[in-house]
Parts: structure tokens; sequence; C-alpha cells
């Protein structure tokens, strides 16, 4: 008898019973005794020279302990900086440091700390903190940055150019348009958003003066990274003196990721004082601080023979750093952009040339999708407009573009090896799904009868590379770290186990997803397994959770280490059995002699035998352990096919989304529901981004849009049911055959919709219109049609 | 939240609230809290002593007498959205309270709270114009009653004294052959209204014998469309006479934002002011 298969099912989150009682412990929930609370003193403004400093006032609230600026923090001799973690050539650096010094470059830069015994306190010294500053003229948009007589943010980035990065054969994309039957063009704006976890950043750092060691309770997606970029650059302290632990951690979609001042200031913070500091982030100070997303501008064009077969694409992209790089940054409009714009079609000939340029507002980085939504929303608004110009059908330009089946694995013109697919299908199956030759004759029919509101259908085929990433090629593109990932499988002698990962969760359900994958190697109940991350204490080592990587990578190298363990246990069945170790398998929780079912060894046995050592084969060591370091050969390339449906006021542009139909191939399929969760997460960021979200600046570099009376979020009334299905392309190169799911939703949707709206306007001569598609925006475009 | 520091007292009656209120340096009245508290956590509010109207029961409920239904100071939003009585008698109020924010707003926010503190994208205010309600204060010097109209002066500023306090609202019982709508189009951030547009209109034998139309969002105070209702009063309120007198509205210096520009506003207003007329006479026909 076969047990039934772990792997596959809905498994319940094991994490939700805590979380939704109200059991869960966040970093804010953590008390100490003395312990003090931070408040940071941030800039008004988006570019000023910073003058004296004044604490007298603060200095005299009850509760204020200390007040610093940048000057105590230099006086220290640490070496008081957040790095950048990823290296293009001839990039420039300009030093972060933790606090401003002389200069400050956007709206949140941190100029003060204040120390106090409550955070009522803290907060009321801040606002006596008396700085003088001297503003300067900012500049937010990224292009106008690097313009003549714009205002420069650091002398060693003339024209505020952080980097000057080129992809593709420039010379071959050149003749593939001089030859093209026909060019279609789109200028667009990729809107910033606020990345808005449902947990705002927190730390509680406690000094060990005596061990000289500090523990940081954070909200982080990576504790070791932040461990080592504390240690190297911000704190000076030997990395195994600094403890990171990631309690329960609310959310981050990326900007969790990345290295802050804040968390680092709170430690260094409770050095000087030698009691325990917390800080917590206000919404509106996330909103300020944390790292934005997008923000590009780009113009791009693409070049068809006369079958409607795509010759070459160009695109120039503007892509904002902000006031200063942050961790990732570089490589979010380079590598994981500028590569994707082979997009799910095999195009002959591609450029892209991209900026990254500093402006005078919150650093820019990796957000759900990072890159890829960009670079989606590119290819994907360029078929349609290919569509517009050749006459064809949305649906069968991409048809007859796409990679075939039999050319994978398929070498892009932009890096980039496709290591599976098969795209038809997926596309064949949205268009069923919809409906979508009823749909477009519905969309006919209003027209034709001025009745009801515009109906318009949007396809997006996206393609994104995941499973981040092969250490050596991200190694020889600039990244400052590898990006495998460690797994321990420790087996208890009564036959549970424990693993220990550096995939540390954040809201993805990985203590379910992991314990699934170990009871179906092991052939264990899900319960039987403990899953342990986000503490550098006890985990070995990690790189972390982002990047649609913790199943691919996190999750391959627990199978790894699960496959030591069984070797290790098949040696020491064949000892038990007396047979000889190639003769014994591990199926359905037990070791026996190949095709002798009666000859076996149940799971429990072996372990406990391992611990007794009483009789294990010569020279092995008691115990069964394994740690595993894997490290993936290639991204992973998950795809589909979204469409979106949408219906238009025609007196007033109010956009509604009225259903959305998303088919994706995410390889195997450890757990559907939670599968099913991050698709539809992901789909309301993207259609969030496409209709109402945009982190607003004005010219100078204000954040018009702080708070979330301004910012508009997607809400459940605004979304539909979405409809969704798989199709199942397994991942050849890792042993899980898992693609990764987190960011595919946010990565299709942007395109889906705004395609839909610019069907729905099409007959009124739109050919474009830049996200949030608010209602205005629309009704501008429907009363000035092509003009606009 | 992390405000700034301030004094808690809980008044017990009307009486203890005006006393404290002229008593007390900076002094702000708590009711749902819906309002000022958001403003305290931003510390753009930073009142010296907060007063808690809460626990006082004379200020809440709904009671008709007569044509006219008052309802108490302290009523919640949701109480009003649900109330049989203002459903039958100012169907209007219990429509756009049920468009407030979502249910925990509801179950917080008060009616006297929400026109003291008289955002301009706020729910209320234009139903109480449309409808011609009348504000009852109580104050050091004795007690007055203030018409809609002359209430709302300025953004966030009403005739409110600063030691007085709002009672109660009575609102004039609908005349039969009445119908009302409320249409709003809601921000996208905040659920305020960009515009909401509340309408009145009676019907009898056919004809309108009387019509108001009140918009929210679009400018300072909630404005009083009369110069789109005045023509309809003895018309049929068919479709065309309803376009054509939306196109009437005229609004000085309309509020804009990133989200809606003024031009934009005012565009949305004579769409939603159409369409909650015909939803008006919709209902008062039916």
């Amino acid at each position: 008898m076969t047990r039934n298969r772990v792997i596959g099912t809905s498994v319940k989150r094991r994490e939700d019973p805590d979380l939704i009682t109200g059991r869960g412990r966040y970093t804010d929930d953590l008390t100490r005794p003395g312990m003090l609370h931070l408040a940071i003193v941030r800039s008004p403004y988006a570019h000023a020279v910073v003058g004296r400093i004044d604490a007298t006032r603060a200095l005299e609230v009850p509760g204020v302990v200390a007040v610093y600026t940048a000057a105590d923090l230099e006086a220290s001799g640490i070496p008081g900086v957040v790095p950048t973690a990823w290296l293009l050539p001839d990039l420039k650096t300009p030093p972060h440091p933790l606090l401003a010094k002389d200069r400050v470059r956007y709206v949140g830069d941190g100029v003060a700390l204040v120390v106090a015994d409550s955070r009522y306190s803290a907060r009321d010294g801040a606002d006596l903190v008396e700085v003088d500053y001297e503003p300067l003229q900012g500049v937010s948009n990224p292009r106008k940055a690097t313009e003549a007589g714009a205002p420069q943010l650091f002398d060693e980035a003339p024209g505020n150019i952080a980097f000057d990065w080129e992809l593709g054969d420039a010379e071959a994309t050149d003749r593939a348009f001089e030859g093209a039957a026909t060019v279609a063009k789109v200028a667009l704006r990729n809107n910033r958003l606020i990345p808005h976890a449902v947990e705002p950043r927190a730390a509680l750092a406690e000094w060990d003066r005596s061990a000289g060691s500090v523990t940081i309770h954070m909200t982080s997606q990576n504790p070791h990274v932040h461990r080592l970029l504390m240690s190297l650059a911000s704190l000076g302290l030997p990395e195994h003196k600094i403890r990171i632990v990631a309690p329960e951690v609310g959310g981050g979609f990326g900007s969790k990721i990345h290295h802050y001042p804040d968390e680092a200031l709170a430690a260094w913070c409770a050095m000087q004082l030698d009691r325990p500091v917390k800080w917590t982030a206000t919404r509106s100070e996330t909103n300020m601080t944390d790292a934005h997303g997008r923000d590009h501008v780009t113009e791009a064009e693409i070049a068809l023979d006369e079958d409607g077969r795509i010759v070459g694409l160009r695109a120039n992209t503007w892509a904002a750093m902000g006031a200063y790089l942050s961790t990732f940054a570089p490589a979010v409009p380079t590598y994981l952009h500028g590569t994707l714009l082979s997009g799910q079609y095999a195009i002959p000939a591609i450029h892209v040339h991209v900026f990254g340029v500093f402006t005078s507002t919150t650093p820019v980085d990796a957000y759900r999708g990072a890159g890829r939504p960009e670079a989606t929303y590119i290819v994907e608004r360029l078929l349609d407009r290919a569509a517009d110009e050749t006459g064809l059908d949305a649906a069968e330009i991409r048809r007859r573009n796409f990679v075939p089946p039999d050319a994978f694995p398929f070498q892009t013109q932009v890096a980039l090896a496709y290591d599976s697919g098969n795209y038809a299908p997926a596309l064949d199956r949205a268009l069923e799904m919809a409906g979508y030759d009823d749909l477009l004759a519905e969309q006919s029919r209003r027209r034709a009868d001025g009745d009801g509101p515009l109906l318009g259908v949007g396809l997006s085929s996206y393609i994104e590379a995941c499973g981040i990433a092969p250490s050596q090629v991200v190694g020889s593109l600039g990244a400052q770290a590898g990006l495998w990932e460690s797994a321990k499988i420790r087996v208890h002698p009564t036959g549970s186990v424990t693993v220990y990962t550096g995939s540390s969760a954040h809201g993805q359900g990985h203590e379910t997803t992991f314990s699934q994958i170990v009871a179906e190697k092991l052939g264990l109940d899900v319960d039987q397994v403990d899953v342990v991350h986000g503490d550098t204490r006890e985990v070995q080592f990690g790189m972390g959770t982002y990047g649609s990587r913790s199943a691919a990578v996190g999750g391959s190298a627990i199978v790894t280490g699960l496959d030591k363990v069984i070797a290790k246990g098949r040696r020491i069945a064949a000892h038990m059995l007396e047979a000889a170790t190639e003769d014994v398998v591990f199926e359905d929780g037990a070791f026996q002699v190949k095709g002798v079912p009666d000859r076996a060894k149940a799971w429990g046995e072996v372990v406990l035998a391992a611990y007794l050592a009483h009789d294990l084969p010569e020279e092995m060591e008691p115990g069964l352990e394994a740690t595993s370091f894997y490290n993936p050969s290639n991204f992973t390339y998950p795809f589909g096919t979204h469409v979106a449906v949408v219906e238009i006021d025609r007196e007033t542009g109010v956009v509604r989304l009225v259903r959305y139909v998303a088919v994706d191939d995410v390889g195997n399929v450890i757990n559907p529901m939670i599968v099913d969760g991050q698709i539809h997460g992901g789909i309301a960021q993207g259609v969030g981004q496409a209709l109402w979200e945009e982190a607003v600046y004005d010219d100078d570099g204000q954040l018009l849009t702080g708070t979330m009376l301004d910012y508009a979020l997607p809400r459940a009334h605004n979304l539909p049911s979405y409809e969704l299905d798989r199709t199942v392309t397994p991942c050849p190169h890792n042993p899980l055959g898992v693609k990764g799911v987190g960011e595919a939703g946010a990565i299709a949707s942007p395109a889906a919709v705004v395609n839909a709206v610019v069907d729905a306007l099409f007959h009124l001569g739109v050919r474009h219109l830049d996200m949030p598609l608010t209602p205005e925006k629309v009704w501008r475009a429907m009363k000035e049609g092509g003009r606009s | 939240m992390v405000p700034s520091a301030f004094d808690f007292h809980r008044a017990g009656s009307v009486d203890e609230a005006i006393e404290l209120l002229g008593r007390l340096p900076d002094a702000k009245l708590l009711a749902g809290g819906h309002s000022l508290i958001p403003m305290m956590k931003l510390r753009l509010a930073q009142p010296g002593a907060v007063i808690d109207i809460g626990r006082i029961q004379e200020l809440s409920g709904v009671c008709r007498d007569g044509d006219v239904v008052s309802v108490g100071a302290l009523t919640r939003h949701g109480e009003i959205a649900a109330s049989e009585e203002l459903r039958a008698s100012c169907p209007l109020l219990a429509e756009a309270a049920g468009k407030i924010g979502d249910p925990a707003v509801r179950n917080r926010g008060t009616l006297g709270g929400n026109i003291a503190h008289a955002d301009p994208a706020s729910d209320l205010p234009a139903v109480l114009i449309a409808v011609g309600a009348v504000v009852h204060l109580a104050g050091p010097e004795g007690r007055r009653q203030v018409a809609a109209r002359d209430f709302f002066v300025d953004l966030l500023t009403t005739a409110l004294d600063p030691a007085e306090v709002i009672t109660r609202v009575d609102f004039p019982v609908a005349a039969p052959g009445t119908g009302q709508a409320y249409l709003k189009h809601e921000h996208p951030a905040s659920g305020y209204a960009v515009v909401g547009a509340a309408a009145s209109v009676t019907l009898s034998g056919g004809r309108c014998t009387a019509a108001s139309l009140a918009f929210n969002g679009i400018s300072a105070v909630p404005h009083a469309a009369d110069e789109v209702v005045s023509g309809l009063v003895g018309g049929t309120l068919d479709d065309a006479s309803l376009a054509s007198v939306s196109s009437l509205l005229s609004v000085r210096d309309p509020l804009g934002d990133v989200h809606a520009s003024g031009e934009y506003r005012v565009e949305l207003a004579r769409v939603y002011g159409r369409r909650a007329l015909a939803s008006a006479r919709d209902r008062a026909s039916g």
C-alpha cells in the first residue's frame, strides 16, 4: 500500500491558529525590563543643508534620556553606513550614513535620535529637537534629474547618474528596426509604489556588555543578511557578536529585505546606554522610509516583419534610485528587468539601456516582483501596441511569437536561458475560461449601441525569473552575496524531525509547506515536523525569503538534506538487515530490501538505532542529522497568461474590474491553497498598481501621499472573485520541480489591467495611458481621445 | 498612536461638558473619536484636554415628534443607517450614514462629531442641507438653533462657539410623495466623498412640488445647488429636463487633490447630481 501523498495537498496553514487568534508575537509585542524607546528626528525637506542641531529643549522633556546626532555616531568610531550589496561596473556609491550629517536628501532622512523611557516622551522630545535647515531645490522625476540644470545630489555622481547600464546587441537591434515592416512604440511611466506591509518595521536591541554582543529582534526577511551588513558596515561588531531574530513578521513584499539605518541605530543606542532600546515605525514613518518600488520612465519600441513576427525590441529606462542606493537597488532595474525583456517571445534582437538615477526621494529597491513587473509591463504593452499597428488580434500576435515548446532550453538575447516552458496552452486555457470571443463580440455590440459601460479585455502573457539565484551567475553580475540556501535536518531519536531553514518566512506559510516536503520524503505526518527559521543563533546560515525563492531554493536545500539523512539511514538499515546498502530502498516510511517487503526496518527503528549506536556500521558516527547548502544551477521561469475584463463608466471614467482570469504555470505545486493565496494577493497588488496606487511627489520631492488617507490601496470590495487555473511544466533542474509563485500575480496583472482599459477606449483613439488609471485620467482620455 | 500629552475628563451631562469646555484651555470634545483621534495621532491636533462626552445618555437616540424627527448628537452612523424610523421619515440621512466608512467606523462615529468636524468630504453635511435640517446647540449662554445652511462656515469650521455642544439635529419628516437618494464617488484611499450628491424631490400628480440637491466634496462647505433645482418645480422631472438642469451646476473654487482635480469634481457632480435626482424621482414615483 502506498500512503497518501502530502505534496500537492492543501494542508491547512499550521501558522494560522496563532496568528488569527492574536497569539502571534511580533517585534513590537516584545518588552524588556528597563527598555527605552527610540524616536528618530526626520527631515521635512527633500533636499537641504543641515546646520545647527539644538537638543536643549528636547533634553528638558521628562523621560528623555539622550539625544544623539551624526557627530555622536562618528565619535563612537563605528563604520556607520548602510551599503548597497550589488555593485554594477562604474556604480557611483556615495556613502549612506546612518544619520545625515551635512545634507539631507529626502523627506524622512534621519538627522537626530531621541531616546526616552516611553514612546510618548521620545516623540515629544523628537518634536522639540531644533534643526536649522537651509532648503535646496529637490528633484523627484528620474528623467528630469539627469537634465542639465537639475539639482545635484552628490558631487561624485554628476547628472545624478548612479549607473549607465546596457544589455543586448545595439547594432543588431538597429538593423532589425531598419528592415522592419511595422514599428510600434510606447512611452510610459511605471508608477512608484509604497509597500505597505501590515506590520511596520521595528527593532528591539539588547546589549550584553559582558559578552560584547548585541541581540536584535527585528522585522527581517533575511536575518543573516542583516547580520552581515550590520557587522561589516554599520556597527563594526564581529558577526558572531550579533544575533538577529525575526519573530513573527507581518509581511514585507521586499521592504524587509533591505538594510536600513533605523534598526542599526536602535542597536547603537542600546550599546551606548547599556539598556534595551526599541524602535517601531509609525505608519507615516514607514511610508517615508521603507524602500519604495518601481518608478521608471521608459521609452520602448518593437519591430515586426510582414507576418507579425517580432524582429527587434529596444527600451530606454530612467530608473529612480531615490536618495541613496538601497541594498539591492542597482540589480532591480538591470539584471531583474533588462534580462526579462524577451518575455515569452522569440525575439532575435534586443537592446536595453538603463540609467539608474539619484532623486531626492525615498530610496527605491525590490518590491514584490522587483524589475520583472516593469519588464512585463513594457513587453506586454508593446505586444498590444504591435497588435494595434499590425491589425492582428492581441491573442494571435502573442501566440505567433511564443518561444515554441521544442526550443527549450531557450537562450534569449538578454542573457537568460529559459530552462523549460510551454506557453500556448496557458494562453488557450485563459482565453477559454474568459470566453474571449464572446467578450469581444459584446464589446463591439456595446460600442455600436452606445449602451452600457464600455467593455475592455486585456491579456498579459508574462514570464519571470525566480528561484533567485545561481550564486556564480549573480556573483559575476555584481552581487556581493551568494544566493544559495541552507537547511539542517535534525532527526530526533524518536523519529520526529526539526528542520532549520535559512529561508525566513514572513507570512508565506513555510512552516506548512516545508513540513509537507519532509513528511512526504520521510513518510511522516506533518505534525511530526517542526520548522525553525528566523534566528541567526539557531539557523546555520541563510539568504532569506524574496524573489520567489523559498520553495525552489530553500525547499531544494531541505530535499538535499533529507537525501543525506536517508542515505545514512539506508546504510544503517542495510547493516541491520544484513544486506548491501545498494539493495536497500526507502519507501513509504520504511527501509526494505529491494523486492523483499518483509525484510524491512521501519523509520523509527533505524533512527533509534542511529542514536543508540549499539551496533552501527564500522566507523559510522552516531546520530542522524544533515546540513545541506543548495546552490541552484539556473533561475526558474514561471509563466502564464492573465486576462482582465473591465467596464468603464462612459460619463465618469470610473473603471471597474469585473472579471480576472489567471492561468499560471509555477511548476509542481506543494500546497495548492497556499499557491492560490499567493496568486490572489499578487493580483490584488498588481491591480492596485494599475488602478489606484501611486507615491506622488511634487517636483521638489515632497511626498504628497504619505498616509493611507492619500495613498490608495486595493480593497476587497474593489476586486472580483478571481478565476484561476494552472498548467504544470516542472522545473527540470531542481529536485522538487517547483518554480516559485510569490510574485507571479503582481508581475502579470498591471499589464493585463492597463491593456484592458486601453482596449475599452481603443475606438476613441486612445493608445496608451499611464498607471494608475484614475477615473479622472480615463475621463480626460475619453474626452480627448487620441489627442491625450 | 503616540499623541502629545493631554488631560482627560469625562462629562456626565451636557451642562458639565459646557462647564469643562469653558474652563479648560485648548479642550476638545471626544464623541466617537473618528475625526479627533486620527488628527491627534498625526499630532495635527494637540488639545490640552479631551472631554469625553461619549456616555451622556441624553445625547443619543432617534425620536419623532409630529413632522420632525430628532437625532441625538451622539447617535452612531450605524444606528442611523439601521433606524426604521429614519429609513421611513428621512431616508436620505439613513442612506448616507450607511455609506460612511466601514462597519467599524459606523459603529463608533457619531452624527454630532461628524458635522462638528465639518470635513468637506464627509457624507452627512450635504444631507443636512438638502433636507433643511436644524442643528441644536447648547452653551454657557443657553440653547440655540442654527439652520444647516448657516452651520457650515468654511473648511473644518462651523458656527459652533468654542464652549458650545451640539445636542441634536432636527430633520423634517419627508412629505408624502417624496423620494431621496445619496450617491457617492468614493475617494479610493480614504473612502470619503470625492463627490457626494444628496437629492430630495417631492412629486404630486406627476409634477414636482419640491426639489433640493446638495453636494459634499466639491467645495470647502457643502454646496447647495439651488441653481440646478430651482427650475424643476412644476415640471415632470423627465430625463431630458434633469440632464438639462444638471449642467447649470456652478461651483466657485472647487476642491482638488492628486486623485481628482476641481474641474473633474465639478463634472462628476453634474453626473452624480443628475443620477441622484433621477433616483430620487424614481423612488418618489415608486
